[in-house]
């Protein structure tokens, strides 16, 4: 199934040159904003390819946006105000972490309801069937199942 | 003449899955032996046939038969014969065809060793696999037919994708298909089961060795396939939260819960109609990871929509077989008794826990996957779930597991004390406390959960030790005694406790290489020297060099540390003439668990060169985590209790009575 995946990559290689993501002329020169850099270019996607973010892609799209992550991290904005920004620009679609707003919501919350919802009914249920004691009556054998313990319980006597 | 065969043998294969869906059947209603006897020999037949089928398209590839068009897309006469024959997998419609040649082996396993099976169960689960194989049969035939003409064949290929021509993608798909594929015996046991409306400790013992076969391959396969991204892609990354990854991920996470609860209703009888479910929901799941995959529908819903031939025909086997198989569930997990009582703590209630994070995991990654599908279609809001979402939701989740693992093998089946098992963890838990303090001493930089993280990988590895110790009595009594007890010990308690340390070596490696990677990017020139964590990389010059079916360009780098000279690396780009694409060939020097990462750019007019080097630490543990989880998964399965199986020891007994 993986593979896929590979022909996805495959055509991104096979659309644009193989370079690497980050390249050596977009490197700023402040290493701490740089670093900012870097931690919001993972969480920005690239538009055009298969579930990357900026920081891993070839693509010239994806270029274009970490230059201009930059050029807003030079230009004083905060990191969520380059968020914001590009959110503008671009629509929702560019986070790979999406917000917690109304339409994402039941995303989020997903794990920790079913977290406790789940372990509460579990805890419950356990408890309630450990207090109500008494064991269920197992199913019972079938006719060949019944010929057979015979056949066997009649070999246990002759050998006896 | 071999294609025709090759499609023939398919067709006939298809007529005997469908003798095997209904005959079966019939003679279990009819309470006929021969009749449920067919399904034995239609199973073994129809390996035969899917087998010479495969063998079949194997051979056209080898023999680069351009005719055929899968052959022409995919292959080059010039490509070396290892790629000719991983190349047969390497496409859609011969991928096709191998999930139904391992679909059609596990069949033929079953009805081959299925021996101590009651006869009508047998029936029941190799009709349910022919019901399977019969709609991916009509699926390849109708949809993706391997074996279609040409009919003015042209003289070469035109080669196989350039990022498949690895030994890694070799070996990748046939091990993850032997995991996905493999669950479906799981899931046939469980629709038996249902049809049948029995179910009981001997069933659970039955599929288990099923579902550990079809984990170790998927572990190893998933394993197998990060580690091949990782050093074929060129950027260093082992997971991206792909769609693609999440499908394999999912049946993992749900057939590890299998394993566990499998468990439980083979010792003690309970979490019976639990384990039915996770069997079906395990193998639709990889169901559904090959709709999402083989569809397209994950690229866009506008691509699915433009050649929906495909997609259609596998949501239409999706809904079938999940739609089917739990209406069935739910018509007849009622009948199903509850057996075999437990207090909340207890092992029982640890492996209920386990199954509750692993399942909360999975349907994280279910949703992650399809929600910003149903969101585009739905409400036409565009959005993406990327890796930071699945990060920050994952690590709650794993936190929570792994905190509770060591605590599991070492509570009491029914009722435990949860206060001795706390006892007796303690010195797992100073080991990981000391951990934490060595490494928030040592570290230089990065996230201050680090150290908490590699505490706890420390714990759970701490945890698997102390469970074997407690086992064997090796602090309490003579060491004789425990070595004689250590050997005596079921090789399902080595197999749990090396699976779990697994976990804690796998996080161990994640949380160094995420937190303390060191990466330098420049333009080289030669002669010039970059420094890493502590190496000296100095490139000594680039050369062209011509390959079988490529040109490459390698870099040479002399890399020393403290001036001692250690190794020659050498990264190369490759261009493959055919497609007109390129892959890079990154170099790795492996020191201890840690490697050096080289991956080449671009090169400028000046003869520079763009260079990426990479220091992780510990990183190759992320790999050796899943290997020692598999192996743990061997040795359980080599359990003697798993392969008597069934108990049927009436005629052996008899043979042993002393002559009177």
């Amino acid at each position: 199934m993986r593979r896929m995946m590979v022909a996805f990559l495959a055509l991104m290689l096979l659309a644009w040159p193989a370079v690497h993501a980050v390249q050596p002329d977009e490197i700023m020169s402040d290493p701490a904003k740089e670093s900012r850099a870097r931690d919001l270019s993972r969480e920005l996607r690239c538009m055009v390819c298969q579930n990357q973010s900026i920081d891993d892609s070839d693509a010239p799209l994806a270029r274009d946006l970490r230059l201009l992550v930059r050029e807003r991290i030079a230009a004083g904005d905060s990191n969520s105000q380059v968020l914001d920004f590009l959110v503008a620009r671009y629509g929702e679609f560019v986070l790979l972490k999406p917000r917690f707003e109304r339409q994402t919501m039941l995303l989020w919350l997903l794990a920790p309801l079913l977290l406790t919802g789940g372990g509460l009914a579990l805890w419950l249920q356990i408890r309630r069937r450990a207090r109500s004691g008494a064991d269920v009556p197992a199913a019972p054998l079938t006719p060949e199942e019944e010929a057979r313990l015979a056949a066997l319980m009649s070999d246990e006597a002759t050998s006896r | 003449m071999i294609a025709e065969a090759g499609h023939y043998a398919l067709v006939l294969a298809l007529a005997l899955a469908l003798i095997q869906s209904i005959v079966p059947l019939v003679g279990a209603r009819l309470r006929d032996d021969a009749l449920m006897n067919v399904a034995r020999s239609t199973a073994l037949a129809q390996l035969l046939f899917v087998g010479a089928s495969f063998i079949a398209l194997v051979t056209l590839h080898v023999n680069s038969d351009f005719s055929v068009a899968n052959v022409y897309e995919n292959s080059h006469s010039m490509k070396p014969l290892l790629y000719k024959i991983t190349g047969v997998w390497g496409n859609h419609e011969g991928s096709m065809l191998l999930w139904v040649s391992i679909l059609a082996l596990f069949g033929g396993l079953v009805a081959a060793f299925g021996n101590n099976l009651p006869l009508s169960l047998r029936a029941h689960v190799l009709a349910v696999q022919a019901w399977i194989a019969s709609a991916f049969y009509l699926f390849i035939l109708v949809t993706s037919n391997p074996f279609l003409r040409i009919a003015n064949p042209p003289i070469e290929g035109r080669d196989l994708n350039p990022v498949l021509q690895d030994i890694g993608l070799a070996v990748h798909p046939p091990m993850l298909y032997l995991g996905y594929v493999g669950f479906s015996i799981s899931f046939s046991f469980a629709i038996a089961a249902l049809l049948e409306g029995r179910i009981d400790a001997a069933w659970a013992r039955w599929v288990r060795p099923w579902t550990l076969v079809a984990w170790i391959f998927l572990t190893l396969g998933i394993a197998m396939g990060s580690y091949w991204a990782y050093y074929e892609l060129g950027w260093g990354g082992w997971w991206f939260w792909d769609p693609v990854e999440n499908a394999s991920l999912m049946p993992w996470l749900a057939g590890t819960a299998l394993l566990h609860s499998a468990l439980v209703m083979e010792k003690r009888n309970a979490l019976k109609v639990w384990t039915i479910l996770l069997s079906i929901l395990t193998f639709s799941l990889s169901l559904l990871g090959t709709f999402l995959v083989r569809s397209g529908v994950i690229t866009s819903v506008h691509a699915f929509a433009t050649d929906p031939t495909r997609g259609v025909f596998i949501l239409l086997i999706l809904c079938l077989f999940i739609g089917g198989s739990l209406s069935l569930f739910a018509a007849r997990a009622t009948s199903l008794k509850q057996g075999g009582l437990f207090a909340p703590i207890s092992r029982e209630g640890a492996l209920v826990l386990n199954n509750l994070l692993l399942t909360v995991a999975c349907a994280v990654v279910l949703f992650g996957t399809l929600y910003p599908l149903a969101m585009e279609m739905l409400a036409d809001f565009k959005m993406s779930v990327g890796a930071p979402f699945y990060n920050l939701t994952f690590a709650p989740l794993f936190t929570l597991l792994l905190l509770a693992v060591p605590f599991g093998p070492l509570l009491a089946w029914k009722r435990g004390d949860l206060l001795g098992v706390t006892q007796r963890l303690l010195a797992a838990g100073v080991a990981g406390l000391v951990a934490v303090a060595i490494v928030w001493g040592w570290a230089r930089g990065g996230s201050a959960l680090a150290p908490l993280a590699i505490g706890l990988g420390i714990f759970v590895i701490a945890g698997a030790v102390t469970d074997i110790v407690e086992r064997t009595g090796l602090v309490r009594l003579p060491f004789a005694t425990a070595l004689h007890r250590a050997r005596g010990l079921p090789r399902s308690a080595w197999g749990s406790a090396l699976a779990h340390a697994g976990l804690g070596v796998a996080l161990i490696g994640i949380v160094c290489e995420t937190t303390w990677n060191s990466e330098y990017i420049a333009t080289m020139k030669q002669n010039d020297v970059a420094h890493v964590a502590g190496y000296d990389v100095k490139l000594d010059g680039l050369f062209q060099r011509q390959g079988p079916n490529y040109r490459e360009m390698i870099a040479e780098f002399n890399v020393s540390h403290d001036g001692e000279a250690l190794s020659v690396m050498t990264p190369s780009k490759r261009n493959f003439t055919t497609r007109g694409s390129s892959t890079t060939e990154a170099a790795l020097l492996t020191r201890g668990a840690s490697q050096l990462y080289i991956s080449l750019g671009d090169t400028t007019a000046e003869g520079t060169i763009a260079v990426r080097i990479y220091h992780k630490p510990l990183v190759l543990l992320i790999w050796w985590g899943p290997v020692l989880m598999a192996f743990g998964g061997v040795l359980s399965l080599s359990d003697r209790r798993l392969r008597v199986g069934a108990p049927k020891p009436a005629r052996a007994k008899q043979r042993l009575q002393p002559a009177e």
